[in-house]
């Protein structure tokens, strides 16, 4: 009975505290699942709202301009398939470009058709990914396991055509490193009929999925303003709606003959940068089946040996080809002095490369403008005033991957 | 002022649409564009500006509806270690709405701060942080000023080209201390950057070789 104030007692003066719920903040990454690699983000929270959203990059940086500006033009062109790693060949491709233009050189048709084949493939390969991660954020884990099943048969065909799953080297300046084996042009062709089904599964999964849309619609909504001034491109662009797509507005190989549309979304948030991507990949099977279509067997690389190496059957009987190929892979070629800003549209958005060539056989200075870069510095305007848990769909939402972030 | 350069960058193409963009923004710009060139045998527009007058510029380039530049795609620096200012800031923009590039460039040194174009594109921001961290360019009226891509505490700005590409410092696991710890970088071998360019030290033509100097890859002006 102690504790009750007994009867005649003065009456405990009950003070009233106010309690300030301090904002505070809290580390994020750089080792976190739903950090989508090694991003340390610091948020400053009042209470569960996100205040400020300071993303600190750079744990994976790894100097590749430098490096690219002491190596050769051909030494140079693996390191993009270190950056975004998640669609390695559509790296290749803007810096293949790049030093093409400041040659003065053109690819032959079949090459470029193959190029345009495998960028369609990787965009698969990557909204794949980004997809079915992204829905791993928000909870749901199915996709993830369907999503990777496939790709890894997108793998394959990598691997088919330049023996490694990843880090592929493929796409060189002057065309690719070689002519599609027998018989991948069928494969490819079957599975891109049987890839709708999959795509409808996986749509049946997310689209109208109650728990998904709670976690996406309305969150980190981006206007077009907004998103122009903030550098967006690709994916997240479209979803705020501006119809911008490279491929139809500055064609670059034979994306000029392709015929797709261009998917757009009208608010911007979360959700419709899921369904643009989801739309994008219908799109890319159409590509896919006209370049199947349009092919024709031919060259796949430009014949001029001073820029692409002899072939290796040539080596072993012609001196000339012998001594071409040497050149080539100690001295490599000279690009002359010029300059270009040579972009593509990778999975993510503007994947773009500075290419300052003074005349010699290297780069003298390689900018790589990275889409994730401009889409992660937009994270504090997008994740304001939202819950820690949405910051998570934004980031997923965005696609970030740090290769190319960090470079 | 720009017309000769013009001239003798692009003579194959005389309705190129970039050079009509070039004269329309150099007459705009008034003073602050010095040099209009076209790059890549005319494919790309350069224009060349005046470093105090680039925020009225990159305003322009904005706000204009005949450039309309609503997108700073990039900026970077490049290092030109023989220039009496070395350092050359490269904003690459697009106009959505005209489907047309510009490349302007301002050059500077490493004590002259370069004026922010931050408040015009926020996107900015984080490209002028990099610029700072690799070359060490300032930017005047950029808030938040700090390196982006290297470690914290890192010295040094590592993209000039007086920066050696295996750096000063490495990392490693300190057994005593207990964490990663940074020491003096030692090389088992040198780097052995070799060139390729000449057989002989000095000499980049061997006698009875000038005909592959000659038929050399010419490529667009």
């Amino acid at each position: 009975m102690s504790g009750q104030p007994l009867l005649g007692e003065a009456p405990v003066e009950t003070t009233k505290r106010s309690v300030e719920v301090e904002s505070h903040t809290i580390n994020f990454g750089p080792q976190h699942p739903a950090a989508h690699g090694v991003l340390r983000l610091i948020l400053e929270m009042k209470g569960e709202v996100v205040e400020r959203a300071d993303p600190h990059i750079g744990l994976l940086h790894r100097g590749t301009e430098k490096l690219i500006e002491h190596k050769t033009y051909i030494q140079a062109l693996p390191y993009f398939d270190r950056l975004d790693y998640v669609s390695p060949m559509c790296m290749e491709h803007p810096f293949a470009l790049a030093t093409e233009r400041l040659l003065g050189i053109e690819a032959p048709e079949r090459a470029q058709y193959i190029r345009v084949l495998f960028a369609e493939l990787t965009r698969i390969l990557n909204h794949l990914l980004n997809i079915t991660t992204y829905a791993l954020d928000c909870g749901a884990i199915t996709p993830a396991l369907w999503g990777f099943e496939q790709r890894e048969t997108l793998l394959e065909f990598y691997e088919q055509v330049s023996g490694s799953h990843y880090h592929a080297n493929y796409f060189r300046p002057g065309g690719v490193a070689k002519d599609l084996p027998p018989g991948l042009e069928d494969r490819i062709g079957e599975w891109a009929r049987k890839f709708p089904a999959f795509i409808d599964d996986l749509s049946g999964l997310l689209t109208e999925n109650r728990i998904f849309k709670q976690r996406t619609v309305d969150i980190g909504v981006m206007t077009a303003e907004q998103a122009m001034e903030w550098g967006f491109s690709g994916p997240c662009l479209r979803a705020s709606g501006c119809a911008w797509d490279l491929r139809k507005a500055q064609p670059y190989d034979v994306y000029d003959r392709m015929e797709f549309d261009v998917p757009v979304g009208t608010r911007g948030d979360c959700y419709d940068r899921y369904l643009v991507r989801m739309l994008e990949m219908r799109e890319s099977l159409r590509i896919i089946h006209q370049c199947l279509n349009q092919m024709k067997p031919g060259p796949v690389k430009v014949l001029d040996n001073k820029i692409a190496p002899p072939k290796r059957s040539e080596m072993k009987r012609s001196m000339e080809a012998l001594i071409h190929h040497f050149k080539l892979y100690t001295e490599g070629y000279h690009v002359p002095a010029g300059s270009t800003y040579t972009v593509t549209e990778a999975p993510k958005g503007e994947f773009g490369v500075y290419l300052v060539a003074d005349g010699t056989n290297k780069p003298y200075r390689c900018k790589i403008r990275a889409p994730g870069y401009a889409h992660l510095q937009a994270m504090e305007v997008l994740s304001k005033g939202h819950m820690l848990a949405d910051a998570v769909a934004v980031i997923g939402s965005l696609d970030v991957v740090f290769g190319e972030i960090d470079r | 002022m720009a017309e000769n350069e013009i001239a003798a960058a692009e003579p194959a193409a005389p309705e190129n649409p970039l050079r009509a963009l070039g004269a329309a923004i150099a007459a705009a710009a008034g003073g602050a564009v010095t040099e209009v060139t076209l790059a890549r045998g005319g494919a790309e527009l350069v224009l060349r500006a005046r470093r105090e007058s680039l925020p009225a510029l990159m305003l322009l380039l904005r706000d204009d509806p005949r450039f309309a530049f609503e997108q700073c795609m990039d900026i970077c620096g490049v290092d030109w270690p023989q220039e009496a200012e070395r350092f050359e800031v490269v904003y690459n923009l697009l106009s959505l709405s005209h489907n047309h590039r510009v490349r302007v460039s301002v050059t500077t040194d490493a004590a002259t701060p370069v004026p922010s174009v931050a408040a015009i594109w926020p996107s900015a921001t984080w490209y002028e942080r990099e610029t700072w961290d690799m070359y060490g360019v300032v930017f005047e009226g950029q808030p938040d000023l700090r390196r982006l891509l290297t470690d914290y505490g890192f010295e040094g700005h590592p993209l000039r080209k007086d920066f050696p590409l295996t750096g000063f410092v490495e990392l490693r696991y300190d057994e005593e201390l207990k964490r990663v710890a940074y020491g003096p970088v030692q090389l088992t071998q040198e780097y052995r950057n070799f060139d390729y360019l000449s057989p002989w030290e000095g000499m980049t033509t061997l006698p009875g070789d000038e005909k592959v100097h000659l038929n050399r890859l010419e490529g667009p002006a």
